[in-house]
């Protein structure tokens, strides 16, 4: 079991080993992507089926132009499919209104973006809040959520600072507790590295493991072969296909 | 390794939804005050951090509410103003003088000889024919004016000299300030008695008491039995326009006295010689017993007179009708401030909207953000409509500040009455506030509708 094995059943990627009955967390059923520019409609995906499962470790890879992020978009639950079906959890998110998305997103998604996206005016605690105060959250609740989030990253003693202040890795630091604070189903991350030099981006990386050691679902957009090898699934796209879905039995 | 599934499955189980963090209802968390307290700081935050942009912003807001306010008060000061001075002629009165009729000039001019006695103006048959034929009027105050020197020792000095009734003061609000203005018994007595003005007693006794002293008139002696109170420049019983502004000088004498002593002809030098006229009466006052008739009653005055004078000899003022025009004028007056100072409000609020839409377009990231970790529209439209409705209550409270102290100093240094009315400054900030709803609604609708994928990917 400890050999690579390379399905050919495309979005039917048998579950993790050495775990009984998994639970599915996400699970995308022929999905499809039309974008209308003017007369012009381009399909981007076409026809997209994946599972993803409790405490996967996935990295999305493929060339520019292949549907990558609109795929992310679609699993963040930023864009809707054109077809098809996506389950979130429990719930069927294809049919959602706005309202229900930005529900959603907030209480099942955690988001980690390529240039951290925290927002200037605020400082590191505030910014690992926000997530919790739009679930409603009580203050005192989400302030302590924050500072343990903040210590866990290792940022306990710059919770004051505002992001400006800090270093890249740290605001990527930043940025992954407050992916972390509504405690996700699912961690989105996009090109997580790609602003980072080698040092900092091997941080990141470790508490990428240390966050899939304690079970929780990753999901990756990345060009970085050093990240993808971390992970535990590899699916390829190319030109809106999955082109391969591979699993590594740990 | 089954921990990852129970995790797993207990997010799952989790409600999409939380219960509200503070109200025990089981509704969910749409726009609770922990909400509301949380977006207020975030705009204040933002609003702070772009200080010299949001104060710019402001002084629109800040100049209109000013405006608002200090334009009305300062109407509202004028107004009041010259209502008083009406009020001081008697809301009940009605006033009715002799005039010069224009023609009569040419026609006295024909001939040669000594110049003929001009006859014009109010006759006492007059006042009598409209005390008889009127019901309703409760007093007629006949009084005659004549100018002339009056002389204590080696001081003299030009004056009226008010041949009058008892009851002048009275009809007049015009109170004595020593000593008692003159009886019945001394206007049917002929009495040389007179009354001073507060301006005439300072200068024709620069040092002593004038009570009990005494006045030369012509050739006559006037014991001097009262003065008057200092009338300021409001209350003359002149008409309006081409009233002189000069501080009053007259003194009152009984009216017999005046028309024993004086005649009912006087002469006076002009630039033409000689010229003569004989007025019976100057003016009268005519007291109404029912406000609500006064203008009524003057309408029918001057419709006796009509019939009685030959030609317009005459004026008739009603203060109450004056009354009425000023508080007219007063109004008019403050709806072209109202309408100045909203113009302002309004470039204020458009000021508002600009200002929030470049801030809507520099956040396009931030919305973006915000909606990714769960915000939905309306927390967006919140956010930025506070951030609105907060620059312009700031600039309101500003506005309200400088508006009160504007009225203040014009009052301290050009002595104009200002009357800052408590609705002023209410009515101001609430259109400032209501501005700032009106104008930060489209924007933050703007920032509300961005599509989250599109607002992530701006730079």
């Amino acid at each position: 079991m400890a050999t690579l094995e390379f399905s050919s059943s495309l979005g039917n990627t048998a579950p993790p080993a050495g775990i009984a009955n998994p639970t599915i967390v996400a699970s995308l059923e022929d999905i499809s992507k039309t974008y209308y520019m003017g007369a012009l409609a381009v399909e981007v995906l076409h026809g997209v089926s994946l599972e993803f499962f409790a405490g996967d470790y996935i990295s999305i890879m493929g060339p520019s132009g292949c549907g990558k992020s609109t795929l992310m978009n679609i699993l963040g639950c930023l864009d809707q499919p054109t077809a098809g079906k996506y389950f979130l959890g429990n719930e069927d998110t294809s049919q959602m209104l706005d309202d229900e998305l930005s529900t959603i997103r907030g209480a099942r998604l955690g988001f980690i973006f390529q240039s951290y996206n925290l927002i200037q005016q605020l400082n590191v605690l505030e910014n690992i809040e926000m997530p919790l105060f739009y679930q409603g959250y009580a203050a005192k609740q989400s302030n302590e959520i924050a500072m343990g989030l903040a210590e866990r990253v290792g940022l306990g003693d710059r919770v004051d600072h505002k992001p400006f202040e800090l270093s890249g890795g740290q605001q990527q630091r930043v940025a992954i507790a407050r992916a972390l604070a509504v405690d996700p189903l699912i961690i989105l991350a996009d090109e997580p590295t790609g602003n980072l030099d080698t040092k900092s981006g091997a941080e990141i990386l470790k508490l990428f493991d240390e966050l899939h050691g304690q079970g929780k679902t990753l999901i990756m957009v990345t060009h970085s072969d050093e990240l993808a090898e971390r992970s535990q699934r590899w699916v390829r796209l190319l030109d809106g296909r999955v082109e391969s879905d591979d699993r590594r039995d740990s | 390794m089954d921990g990852w599934k129970v995790m797993t499955d207990a997010i799952l189980e989790s409600p999409l939804t939380r219960p509200a963090a503070h109200s025990h209802s089981s509704g969910r968390v749409r726009f609770s005050l922990v909400r509301y307290k949380k977006i207020t700081q975030v705009g204040i935050k933002s609003i702070y951090s772009h200080g010299l942009r949001s104060l710019l912003t402001v002084l629109g807001i800040v100049i209109g509410v000013a405006a608002v306010i200090a334009m009305l008060a300062v109407s509202e000061g004028a107004s009041f103003e010259a209502q008083q001075q009406f009020r001081d002629l008697g809301a009940s009165n009605i006033l009715v003088k002799s005039v010069k009729p224009a023609e009569v000039e040419e026609t006295s001019r024909q001939g040669f000889g000594p110049p003929q006695a001009i006859v014009y103006g109010l006759t006492l048959m007059d006042v009598d024919t409209i005390r008889n034929s009127i019901p309703g009027i409760s007093n007629v105050i006949a009084s005659r004016i004549v100018k002339k020197n009056v002389w204590n020792l080696g001081i003299s000095m030009n004056t009226d000299v008010v041949g009058t009734a008892v009851d002048y003061p009275v009809s007049r609000n015009y109170n004595l300030q020593a000593g008692r203005f003159f009886s019945e018994s001394e206007v049917r007595d002929h009495a040389n008695v007179v009354v001073l003005s507060a301006e005439v007693a300072d200068a024709l006794f620069p040092i002593d008491n004038p009570l009990g002293g005494s006045i030369k008139i012509d050739s006559d002696y006037y014991n001097v039995i009262g003065i008057m109170e200092p009338e300021g420049f409001s209350n003359l019983g002149q008409n309006q326009a081409g009233a002189s502004n000069s501080a009053p000088s007259r003194i009152f004498i009984p009216f017999s006295a005046s028309k024993s002593r004086f005649g009912e002809t006087t002469t006076r030098q002009t630039a033409g010689g000689m010229e003569s006229e004989t007025v019976e009466l100057h003016e009268a006052i005519i007291q109404v017993d029912d406000q609500e008739a006064v203008i009524e009653v003057g309408e029918i005055i001057d419709q006796i007179l009509q019939r009685r004078h030959k030609k317009v000899d005459y004026t008739i003022e009603v203060p109450l009708a004056l009354l009425r025009q000023a508080e007219e004028s007063a109004l008019r007056d403050s709806i072209v401030a109202g309408a100045i100072a909203g113009i302002s409000l309004l470039v204020g609020g458009i000021g508002i909207m600009n200002i929030m839409l470049a801030s809507v377009t520099e956040r396009t990231r931030e919305i973006g953000i915000r909606r990714a970790l769960g915000a939905k529209k309306r927390d967006i439209i919140a956010q930025f409509l506070i951030e609105a409705v907060i620059l312009s209550g700031v600039g309101g409270l500003i506005g309200v500040v400088l508006g009160i102290m504007i009225p203040f100093i014009i009052s301290a240094f050009w002595g104009m009455t200002t009357i800052v009315t408590p609705i002023a400054p209410v009515l101001a900030f609430s259109i400032s506030a209501m501005i700032g709803v009106i104008f930060g609604i489209y924007p933050s609708m703007r920032a509300a509708d961005m599509d989250p994928v599109e607002a992530l990917r701006h730079e």
